[in-house]
């Protein structure tokens, strides 16, 4: 265990230091994270606007869907974007054997030495937010008053963070056979882009395909139900449930490819 | 006169389309990788339900958005990268010596790959009249009376000239934009900061007649409503006006144009000093 976490040490500060050259890249990425959280606050506030509840929920419960979704969004694009293409580079150019006779974990290994700081700006917005929606919550004329059911937010979005995980690391595990994937990745993430809003506000239809198809409703919505206490600890086991069947299904599936890789020489 | 325009973009074309044919199956990854309109149809639709937004009601909704997916298939711009690409390799110099501007190139690039999307297209927009059927024979019992969405002659004319306005627009924004890969290296990362405008002022998650207060008036003298809700609000049959916006787009056209053949005409003089 200690080897992984100095050898994760070792790989981001590496990483660090390789991205700390683009420094204008990092202020437009901040700028961008910056506009794009005002434009998903404008996007509520317009739907909140003439009194409607998005799904029956509040402005700060709702916002405590979006806040928990830009945490999310930039953990993804903080490491496992990066990461992803990363691996589907190695597959292209055959480097990917180098990484496979490394005296660790591949999957480690591909999921985790690279880091980009483009997500970051994002990534603190989103718990801002997060917090900023907590306060709110816990004001005295709240319109949800917090319980300590709201402890559970963190645990869930961390769950959250491995469906989330296991989900994309399946999707760069296709690049073993097809080398060329970035659009699939893009397709996935755009399908994502749903977890910003409470599953509840959408129509029947695409309630069931974001929850038993692409389950993004264990990501943000369910995470926040608990949190405001309005889902038990059924909805609890569900998304640990989730999260543990996705996890496993990425590593079998990528031990199941890497037995039809056959490198780039052989 | 016009017989040398009309080779140029035939010679193309063909060209073009049979280039972009071997990506099928990337295409087909790319319109879902399109498919916010779809998502925001599906919480607009539950909001217009709820009766909160008058005139905006789920038949609205439904139309508005399936004509922004639609709009937006024949948008779709990609000049940037491509631009890019072409002046950090110096494949640029071989573009150049062709007996037509590069522009050529890139615009029928793009019109070749809408021509290909067109199938795809109507696959998934079948799939948007199964989630929303309401959109396509209308609904008498919310938020007013609605027959079948079959919009007149001129409408589609209208928005069809809108929604090609739209791409020039667009087209000439990220081209202009994309010029300045003469001086710097990176310049398709600023495409992502262009973005986001895009994204929430162009109509795509917000249907822009709703915006809050002081924001629904200024908007409109940015571009960016006239990239996606102009043509789109045309084509649902709802009130966007057409000799209006088109007077503001071109206003718009004609700034970015100059702008964009000055900036090339000194692009091209830096670039060739670079020795390529």
């Amino acid at each position: 265990m200690k080897r992984y976490t100095t050898t994760l040490a070792r790989f981001w500060s590496a990483a660090f230091a390789a991205e700390a050259e683009y420094r204008v890249n990092f202020t437009l990425a901040a700028l961008t994270s910056v506009m794009g959280t005002a434009g998903a606050l404008l996007t509520l506030q317009t739907l909140f606007s003439t009194g409607y509840q998005i799904g029956g929920w509040s402005w700060p419960e709702a916002l405590l869907v979006m806040g928990p979704y830009l945490v999310l969004d930039g953990t993804q694009q903080t490491i496992m974007s990066p990461n992803r293409s990363a691996l589907s580079e190695h597959v292209r150019e055959g480097t990917l054997d180098f990484i496979l006779i490394k005296p660790i974990d591949a999957q480690f290994y591909l999921s985790a030495h690279r880091l980009s700081l483009w997500g970051i700006p994002g990534l603190v917005l989103g718990v801002g937010l997060t917090g900023y929606a907590l306060v709110q919550l816990a004001q005295p004329d709240s319109p949800a008053p917090l319980t300590a059911s709201a402890l559970w937010l963190f645990p869930l979005m961390a769950l959250g963070l491995v469906t989330l995980y296991s989900l994309g690391y399946i999707l760069a595990t296709v690049s073993i056979w097809a080398t060329k994937l970035d659009n699939l990745t893009y397709a996935m993430q755009a399908l994502l882009e749903a977890g910003r809003f409470p599953v509840s506000g959408y129509p029947f239809a695409y309630r069931v395909f974001f929850t038993a198809v692409l389950p993004v409703a264990f990501m943000t919505t369910i995470p926040a139900e608990v949190a405001l206490g309005r889902a038990g600890s059924g909805m609890l086991l569900l998304c640990v449930a989730v999260a543990f069947v996705m996890f496993t299904a990425a590593r079998l599936f990528w031990s199941f490819a890497l037995r039809s890789y056959t490198s780039a020489s052989s | 006169m016009l017989s040398r325009p009309v080779r140029l973009s035939k010679a193309y074309m063909a060209q073009a389309y049979t280039f972009m044919t071997v990506y099928r199956g990337e295409l087909f990854l790319w319109m879902i990788a399109t498919s916010l309109p779809i998502i925001m149809m599906g919480i607009w639709v539950e909001a217009g339900e709820s009766g909160a937004f008058p005139g905006f009601g789920p038949v609205e909704a439904a139309r508005y958005f399936i004509a922004v997916f639609i709009v937006r298939q024949f948008t779709v711009c990609w000049v940037i990268y491509d631009f890019e690409y072409q002046v950090v390799t110096g494949k640029l110099s071989s573009r150049l010596m062709h007996p037509a501007d590069p522009a050529w190139y890139f615009v029928t690039n793009h019109l070749a790959d809408q021509a290909i999307r067109a199938p795809f297209c109507i696959g998934l927009l079948a799939l948007c009249f199964v989630i929303q059927p309401q959109a396509l024979w209308g609904d008498s019992s919310i938020g007013g009376e609605h027959g079948w969405w079959t919009p007149s002659l001129q409408q589609v004319g209208a928005a069809v000239v809108a929604t090609y306005t739209a791409f020039a627009l667009r087209f000439l924004m990220q081209y202009t934009l994309a010029m300045l890969s003469f001086w710097h290296e990176r310049v398709a990362a600023s495409d992502a900061v262009l973005m986001v405008p895009y994204t929430f002022l162009s109509g795509l998650v917000i249907p822009l007649q709703l915006l809050p207060e002081p924001l629904d008036l200024w908007v409109f003298y940015t571009p960016f409503p006239y990239m996606v809700w102009w043509p789109a609000t045309l084509l649902a049959g709802g009130d966007a006006g057409f000799m209006q916006p088109l007077l503001v787009v071109t206003g718009w056209l004609g700034g970015l144009y100059a702008l964009n053949r000055f900036v090339w005409w000194r692009g091209l003089k830096h670039y060739s000093a670079m020795g390529a």
